[in-house]
């Protein structure tokens, strides 16, 4: 039991310390954040605002951009902790680094997926969402961001040792990001056709719940990968 | 039970191991071949209603499997260097990946070549077309990743890693990718009970994929074997072994 209370101790103290490090920081996630919002001003403007067209392309728009926002957040989910020797001092803990690497990632979804749901409803304005179809966007970026930070992560895990990481690490990712882009532009693309999308919800909560089960463990290999 | 495998995780009893079955396998290769295109290119019935140009998937077909098969030969050298800490498993895998890369594209390639006249179009975003696509970026991802590396020992293992994520991943992106479009026409021979083609054209087809699958084998055999001498430069076998081949040469061309 006691260990029980240890293992969450460590995962509340691994995610303060991470969401501490960012506030010091704050344009590190700000950053990101107003990439989204400017990729997604794009599009409308190099398309053209007709509210009919947006609407058709805004599931895939958001999407799109959102994935692109979340590269390049990704970077600073080890990068600073594998300089500094963070991360080995993580290995060192008698805990297992699979869990550590749990609370690393839910703080960078706090810190990138949480506020990318925050601003959606500006983007719903820009790009003429109705009520049902935001709705359905919001639902599959709350299930498929924490998703895209997991699968992030086993790619920053595996390339943080090297020094161009970066276009890599977005070669890796964005192939296996896709049915998530799939399901959630399908779901989206069902509600504004008023039809029902909890099925393709499930799909995507269900590849979420895969993903918290096995991703950790890929991320914690690669990290020892990665440190040795 | 299991003995008679462990001589093998040495690199030198593996490497004279590649050695013996390469003539075998190329032989099988070449044979199948030759009988498999003259066979499925001239002499198999054209289609009634493709006409010659079905013929392209004694050329597709292979490819697209073989370019599966070189994955899960993959996945499981990498399941195996991950959970025995086999360095020769890593080392397949990195000899493979580039094969299998190739064949990826080939079958795009063709698969491209045969959409032209049947869709009117070179590239259509078919599901099994677009789920191929994706094999090659993972591939490439791969590839990229193992020479990104300059430790080629930690190299391997990364690449084992994402390998094995990319076979949890590539169903999914598969039946994500098939149920988002679907065009092409039905597998033709998974169903060996009952299948929807004519013996006539069949039977080449069945040799064509021994062919690649031999062809694979040759291939990453070669790969392999160089990526054992290419890592173990240094150890006295290798170094014996260059020295036998050079006095072999000087002997030959005195």
């Amino acid at each position: 039991m006691q260990r029980v209370t240890h293992m969450f101790n460590a995962f509340l103290q691994v995610v303060s310390k991470e969401l501490k490090g960012a506030f010091r920081h704050p344009s590190d996630i700000l950053n990101p954040i107003w990439f989204f919002v400017i990729v997604v001003t794009l599009f409308p403007l190099a398309i053209g605002s007709d509210p009919a067209l947006l609407k058709r392309i805004a599931p895939g728009i958001i999407w799109v951009a959102a994935l692109l926002a979340a590269l390049l957040s990704f970077e600073r989910l080890f990068k600073d902790d594998f300089i500094d020797g963070t991360l080995e001092q993580l290995m060192l803990t008698p805990f297992p680094l699979a869990w550590l690497v749990c609370a690393k990632v839910f703080a960078h979804w706090l810190l990138t997926g949480l506020p990318v749901l925050l601003v959606s409803p500006l983007l719903a304005l820009f790009l003429a969402l109705d009520t049902e179809t935001y709705t359905a966007l919001f639902l599959t970026l709350l299930i498929g961001t924490p998703i895209l930070s997991l699968l992030g992560a086993i790619g920053v895990a595996l390339t943080v040792g090297l020094r161009k990481g970066g276009i890599l690490l977005s070669l890796i990712m964005l192939p296996l990001s896709i049915p998530i882009l799939i399901f959630s532009t399908m779901a989206i693309d069902a509600a504004a056709y008023g039809q029902s999308y909890l099925g393709l919800l499930a799909l995507l909560a269900a590849m979420l719940v895969a993903a918290i089960t096995l991703a950790p463990f890929a991320i914690a290999a690669s990290l020892r990968v990665s440190v040795s | 039970m299991w003995k008679w495998l462990h001589p093998y995780a040495k690199p030198e009893k593996s490497y004279q191991l590649a050695g013996t079955l390469l003539p075998w396998f190329v032989a099988a290769s070449v044979v199948t071949f030759v009988v498999g295109t003259v066979w499925g290119l001239l002499f198999a019935p054209a289609d009634y209603q493709q006409g010659d140009s079905f013929r392209i998937i004694y050329i597709h077909v292979p490819a697209a499997l073989m370019a599966m098969g070189a994955y899960s030969t993959m996945a499981v050298a990498a399941f195996v260097a991950l959970v025995w800490q086999i360095k020769l498993a890593e080392m397949s895998v990195a000899a493979t990946a580039p094969v299998g890369a190739v064949f990826t594209f080939i079958a795009l390639l063709t698969g491209a070549a045969w959409g032209k006249p049947m869709w009117g179009a070179w590239w259509v975003w078919d599901a099994r077309l677009t789920s191929e696509l994706i094999l090659l970026f993972v591939y490439l991802g791969i590839i990229a990743l193992y020479n990104a590396f300059s430790d080629k020992v930690l190299a391997g293992r990364a690449a084992a890693i994402l390998t094995l994520v990319g076979v949890v991943n590539l169903p999914i992106i598969h039946y994500s990718v098939v149920w988002w479009n679907t065009l092409h026409q039905g597998a033709t021979i998974s169903k060996f009970a009952k299948p929807s083609m004519a013996p006539a054209m069949l039977w080449p087809l069945i040799i064509m994929i021994v062919a690649f699958a031999a062809f694979l084998g040759t291939l990453t055999l070669m790969r392999f074997r160089n990526e054992i001498l290419a890592r173990e430069s240094h150890r006295p076998w290798v170094i014996l072994l260059i020295e036998n081949s050079n006095k072999q040469y000087l002997q030959e061309h005195k």
